[in-house]
């Protein structure tokens, strides 16, 4: 284990990942919210800068440190980056008897990644599972996906929404990364932990000013994550979700959402992991080039479901049904993980405050019984 | 030669009944054929028969002013036509047409009454069988009634404005 | 389906051979994969993503015979911007096809056994393939049966075809509409009806039913007091769709993609799915 003793050596990291041609990207700060964005140098990060979660409410706090990466996460996440929220998939020309599609040129993407949350590496894990693994490969995300490079930070101060620890996703990274790092903050030192995850990120490290751990530095960064895994926000019981959901699509609690929810969609848009998207024509005045344009899509939208003449999702309820059983547990069927990472954006971004986790607890409460624990003759005599 | 009795007792409507509800039943039966295009049944005429198609096909019409006849559902062979004769007022309700030449038995509903008035028993026979081919029925009618190869009714407002936008052009 | 090199988004450009009228608002469209192409192999069941210059891009089930690769064929109700240009164009004009993409109906599965294809209306496009493929292996198969139900006589689909099919005598066809006047001396009534009317064992038979899913839901009732389990009956499912391959999430049916787990599906994956309002 490593330490990178002080913000010099830190902005060497980022002198070393644009000399080998990285693009960084990481947090900054531009219109009161953390916004993910390229990163020049040391000061275009949110110093000192930490950030409030709670249902339905965010704002950004002057934390009195020289923290980088005090806050907890922003709106938009990584997915932007590798899943462009609009996206050129091919163009065409239009010929005497029909139309040539045109060679596309190459596009390098280096892109390396800086402050990614450990729930947001489970984000990209995800969309990696679904553009990348299947029977069809998503070439556009390939590109981007390929030379990519993930510097994770740690979270040490989870937020109000937040509940890494019931997906299993956080607070600390366990794989996904090329390299990790703990911020630790003392009275008189800022320093990070370091570790790599991959061949790629020793490389980096290489170049980087460091020296071992010491036995208590590493001691520190544990009881900083031990900690951290206590202050969450919240907490989501995932035991048996999937036939939960599955069993209660009648539950009279969907109905109860509907009421509330505005099918407004900022709960897919924030999303790491939501992947729906459409694709549009767009043409020139003449008609003559025509370029087909991917753009991020929801499942609350009335469109999203048009066939013959109808949406088959028409009701608010059906809509927020369909987004959280596909999240927690139709993804477990389709992808072999859960569609949630636990990062409680959500709930931040949900302009009535929603909140997945207490959604989940309602369904719990008046659920229909598990068919199996009947068979089992567990139930009450005097029922 | 086989007689009504035979081919009653041989068809699956009546199956299960007693040998003395089939006889009491065969004696209200005669066998019939209709050429294409011959009635079988009027709507409003007392209903006094019904009919075990043994051969052919007809058609239960209904006279419309802007549709002309339409066929509701056709009958063919192994099955039965009409209810009537058994539920009040006993009012033939539909056309009942030959659409080929039909061979039929048909069964004296006026006799078959006075005779499941006497014997609840095969009253309760006949009454049951009948709800079945009533709940056949209303069970075809509800989905002919959904039109369910139709355009569908946001489809056809979608077409409606594009033509009218087309109009104005 | 293997791993392409090329970006599955992206299609390949096929000519016209033809269009065909079969009713007032279908057509049946014919394409040739351009130059340089070999041919194009399907799976009965399966569909393509059809692209039109300038329009977009929409799903449909293949209709032609699978023996002739060659040509490409489509089965099409115009009821849209894209299918109702596709109807427009002329022999020798380009369009994009994507695919075949999804699952296929259980043609060699169904070998030694008693077949009965049910369709309902534009659902008899993409069973036609069966048909081609059970009648060209005819010995293969036990009874085989074709119970057809549409709207009124003028929606009848390959009028043709049926009538050689019927006069072979080796496939029990029942056509019906839901609605006829006085001319048509054919069945009126819901394709349920024919059920009746037709003889296999329910011990080894199976059956294809692609429909409204209304439709399919009553004759799968009528079937089942037929004595036929869930496992021997499949269905072919419909949903919006913008990518064909699991990308856009659009066609999601459950935990299913209809896209890649259907279109076809054995019956008893997706009976509890059937049941629910607005899933």
């Amino acid at each position: 284990m490593i330490a990178i003793n002080d913000r010099e050596s830190f902005t060497i990291l980022l002198k070393v990942l644009q000399e080998k041609g990285y693009t960084v990207i990481g947090p900054t700060v531009q219109g009161q919210a953390i916004v993910y964005d390229k990163i020049d140098s040391i000061q275009d990060l949110p110093v000192g800068c930490g950030d409030e979660h709670r249902p339905g409410g965010y704002s950004l706090r002057k934390r009195g440190d020289g923290a980088l990466f005090g806050y907890v996460v922003g709106p938009a996440s990584f997915k932007k980056f590798l899943f462009p929220p609009s996206q050129k998939l091919w163009q065409a020309k239009r010929t005497k008897d029909g139309f040539d599609v045109q060679k596309e040129k190459k596009e390098r993407f280096k892109m390396a990644f800086l402050g990614v949350r450990p729930c947001e590496i489970q984000g990209i894990m995800v969309q990696v599972q679904v553009f990348l693994k299947g029977n069809y490969v998503d070439s556009h995300y390939q590109k981007r996906r390929k030379d990519n490079l993930i510097i994770a930070v740690n979270c040490s101060e989870p937020g109000g929404t937040c509940f890494c620890t019931s997906m299993h996703t956080g607070p600390s990274a366990k794989a996904g990364f090329d390299l990790c790092l703990t911020e630790i903050i003392e009275e008189k030192r800022h320093y990070f932990v370091a570790e790599t995850g991959s061949p790629g990120g020793e490389v980096i490290l290489k170049e980087v000013p460091h020296c071992e751990a010491s036995a208590s530095e590493l001691k520190h960064r544990d009881q900083i994550m031990d900690k951290a895994e206590n202050l969450m926000g919240r907490t989501m019981d995932t035991s048996g979700i999937k036939e939960l959901l599955y069993r209660n699509r009648d539950h009279p609690q969907w109905e109860k959402i509907a009421q509330r929810c505005l099918s407004c969609a900022n709960c897919t848009m924030v999303c790491p992991t939501c992947f729906c998207s459409h694709v549009t024509e767009g043409t020139d005045l003449t008609a003559q080039d025509v370029q087909r344009v991917r753009s991020w899509d929801s499942c609350f939208t009335s469109d999203f479901s048009y066939i013959h003449g109808r949406h088959v999702r028409h009701s608010t309820s059906a809509r927020y049904r369909q987004w959280m059983t596909h999240k927690l547990a139709s993804w477990i069927d389709q992808f072999g993980m859960s569609g949630c990472v636990g990062c409680g954006r959500c709930i931040t971004w949900c302009p009535v405050g929603i909140d997945i986790t207490e959604e989940v607890r309602n369904i719990r409460l008046g659920s229909v019984p598990n068919p199996n624990d009947s068979a089992k003759g567990v139930h009450d005599e005097n029922d | 030669m086989r007689t009504i009795e035979d081919l009653i007792k041989e068809h699956r409507f009546f199956k299960d009944l007693s040998s003395e509800h089939i006889e009491t039943i065969a004696g209200c039966g005669k066998n019939m054929v209709f050429k294409s295009g011959e009635y079988l049944a009027r709507e409003g005429n007392p209903a006094d028969q019904f009919y075990v198609i043994r051969q052919g096909k007809v058609a239960i019409d209904i006279v419309t002013v802007e549709k002309g006849t339409v066929i509701v559902q056709t009958v063919q062979d192994g099955e039965i036509v009409g209810w009537s004769w058994i539920i009040e007022p006993y009012y033939w309700r539909f056309d009942v047409r030959a659409v080929e030449t039909t061979h039929a038995v048909a069964l004296d509903g006026k006799c078959l009454r006075g005779k499941c008035e006497k014997d609840h028993d095969l009253g309760y026979a006949l009454l049951k069988r009948f709800s079945g081919v009533l709940a056949r029925r209303l069970e075809v009618a509800r989905l002919q009634f959904l039109d369910v190869y139709g355009v569908q009714q946001g489809q056809a407002a979608v077409q409606k404005t594009k033509g009218k936008r087309h109009g104005t052009k | 389906m293997a791993r392409s090199k090329t970006d599955p988004m992206t299609p390949a450009i096929f000519h016209v051979k033809r269009v065909i009228r079969e009713t007032e608002d279908t057509f049946t469209i014919e394409l040739i994969p351009s130059n340089g192409t070999t041919g194009f192999s399907f799976k009965p069941g399966q569909f393509t993503m059809l692209y039109v210059l300038g329009a977009g891009e929409v799903p449909i089930s293949i209709s032609g015979d699978p023996f002739e690769k060659r040509c490409l064929t489509h089965t099409i109700r115009s009821v849209g911007n894209v299918t109702r240009l596709l109807q427009k164009l002329k022999a020798g004009e380009g369009i994009g096809v994507r695919g075949p993409f999804g699952s296929a109906w259980p043609v060699k599965a169904s070998q030694g056994r008693d077949v009965i294809i049910v369709a309902g209306g534009i659902g008899l496009a993409p069973l036609r393939p069966v048909l081609y493929t059970v009648l060209k292996n005819r010995k293969k198969y036990n009874r085989i049966s074709l119970l057809y139900g549409t709207r009124t006589p003028e929606d009848i689909l390959y009028h043709q075809e049926l009538m050689k099919w019927r006069s072979q005598f080796d496939i029990d066809i029942h056509v019906t509409v839901d609605q006829a006047g006085k001319s048509w001396k054919g069945n009126v009534g819901v394709v349920t009806t024919l059920i009746s009317r037709i003889a296999f064992d329910s011990t080894q038979a199976v059956a294809l039913i692609c429909g409204p899913e209304v439709m399919m839901r009553f004759t799968i009732q009528e079937f089942r007091q037929r004595g036929l389990n869930n496992e021997d009956m499949y269905v072919s499912m419909e949903r919006n769709m913008k990518c064909g391959i699991g990308f856009c999430g659009h066609c999601q049916y459950g935990p299913y993609f209809i896209c890649k787990d259907g279109p076809v599906f054995r019956y008893d994956l997706v009976e509890d799915l059937m049941k629910v309002e607005e899933i």
